[in-house]
């Protein structure tokens, strides 16, 4: 194994100077109608990657918002190189394509009114072709670590998500933030128990502010649905695995943010625009859900934690799944990318299962496709605030 | 002698077993940095992932792990005894803890 210190990070400096680790020409669908049209470019053109989703029409509000601040998010994404935009009217189509074009990367949007899907596609994919054609000729360039953002979430969480996967998670946390990296952590409806200890971390008050407002907010939205939460957690599966209380299920949650402090925070979607350092990002805690609005925030790639095997992935965010349960690594070892169970065996500390995690983190950075990238996992989830209109 | 238990932190009233572990068994209990705490003689069997108690606690008491308050101590616990659902309450969740819940 080579120490992730020596190894070269090579990757695409984008023209607003962000730094993305892969190169997708993207074609994303602005509402559920123009999917047909969307995939229809994909299955013409090589070298695309189409992002259809079931949403985008008659929603209003801060619902409205959302979706396509989700799609504005991936085409602005790093990791993306170039973006053709179909949608069934030119109003909306216009709007997400300028602001994806905000980056200066090439984008182009379609409308399908008063021209049909099959001349759209035709139209799309003559210049999604010219898209690809640049896309593969953009050289990889040295990067340094501190251009990667880093994100996480944990899934199908158990003891061993507590015990090594997570703190494995924080250590390499706490070096990327001496490095300089900018991270995102989220799942707000995971950390009961655990809030006091990250209002603790927040550097100003302001930064507490948002977090507590997001954490009331979805305590609220529980009452209001007349759930009572108290005893549901941990899980009849979790007391199984040997959690006893939800502090100490929470506690195991935030490992992942190792020792450092929380620098700013961002609603559902938002980009980190403030110093470098670890964000918190109100998020949901379903997987897919969660990744989607990291990857719409910036982040280029992701470390996910899991127990009993989590398999999510995305279309633009490559995620690397890292888990300490001797079975799942066994029964599922297609899902893993980073085995950290020599942890439990007394093979190595934290620094030891840090240096094998970022020793996969460079490789993933220099081009080798994760396990769920490689698994087709384009888990692309639009959070939905509330019904449409 | 073998290691048997994880430490979060070096002074957590909890350890977690790395392996099934039996009564009787007497294993070193290391933090994650590697480093050697204690040698526990284990008085229950304990699952793997399971906690095990690193010193004799009074019941009420409040149990870290994390360095953080987990729990309270429903009744007594030996030193080396299975940490659990029947011994160890969510403070939380009791009214105990000084933090308000909307529930």
């Amino acid at each position: 194994m080579t120490k992730y210190t020596e190894i070269p990070l090579t990757g695409y400096r984008r023209e607003n100077g962000r730094v993305g680790i892969r190169n997708h020409v993207l074609i994303i669908s602005v509402d559920d109608i123009s999917n047909a049209a969307v995939t229809g470019v994909e299955r013409l053109i090589r070298g695309t990657f189409a992002l259809p989703h079931p949403y985008g029409r008659l929603q209003f509000g801060d619902d409205l918002d959302l979706t396509f601040n989700t799609l504005i998010g991936h085409g602005k994404n790093p990791n993306v190189a170039a973006v053709i935009v179909i949608g069934i009217e030119p109003n909306w189509t216009n709007y997400i394509t300028e602001k994806i074009a905000e980056t200066g990367k090439p984008v182009a949007g379609f409308s399908i009114e008063r021209t049909g899907d099959l001349q759209t596609i035709a139209n799309a994919s003559r210049k999604a072709k010219e898209f690809v054609h640049y896309a593969t000729e953009l050289p990889r360039v040295p990067i340094e670590w501190n251009e990667i953002l880093v994100s996480t979430k944990c899934g199908e969480s158990d003891t061993t998500s507590g015990l090594a996967s997570n703190p494995t998670v924080g250590r390499v946390f706490d070096r990327l933030e001496k490095l300089g990296c900018t991270m995102i952590f989220g799942e707000t409806t995971e950390v009961t128990g655990a809030e006091d200890k990250i209002m603790e971390r927040c550097i100003t008050p302001n930064v507490e502010a948002g977090f507590k407002k997001a954490f009331d907010d979805y305590q609220d939205l529980v009452q209001s649905q007349g759930v009572n939460l108290m005893g549901s957690q941990p899980t009849e599966g979790n007391i199984r695995g040997g959690l006893t209380t939800i502090e100490e299920k929470a506690l195991g949650n935030i490992e992942k943010m190792g020792n450092c402090k929380v620098v700013g925070y961002l609603d559902q979607a938002e980009e980190p625009k403030g110093p470098p350092g670890l964000y918190f990002m109100d998020s949901s805690s379903a997987a897919a859900e969660q990744v989607t609005l990291c990857c719409a925030g910036g982040a280029t790639l992701h470390l996910f934690t899991t127990g009993q095997g989590n398999i999510v992935g995305n279309p633009v965010l490559p995620v690397v799944k890292i888990s300490g349960n001797p079975l799942t690594v066994e029964t599922m070892s297609e899902h893993i990318d980073v085995d950290v169970t020599g942890l439990l065996r007394f093979e190595y500390n934290l620094d030891g299962a840090a240096d094998l995690t970022m020793e996969m983190m460079a490789r993933t950075i220099n081009g080798r496709l994760t396990s769920a990238e490689t698994l087709r996992h384009d888990d692309f989830v639009i959070t939905k605030l509330y019904r449409s209109a | 002698m073998k290691k048997g238990i994880l430490l979060h932190e070096a002074d957590d009233d909890v350890g977690v077993t790395a392996m099934d572990l039996q009564a009787g068994e007497v294993v070193q209990a290391v933090t994650l940095e590697g480093e050697l705490v204690a040698e526990i003689k284990l008085v229950d069997d304990v699952p793997l992932s399971h906690k095990v108690a690193m010193r004799d606690m009074d019941a009420e008491k409040h149990v870290i792990e994390y360095g953080r308050e987990i729990g309270y101590a429903s009744k007594a616990i030996a030193k080396g005894a299975h940490v659990h659902t029947h011994n160890l309450k969510s403070l939380r969740w009791s009214g105990k803890s000084q933090i308000v819940d909307h529930n």
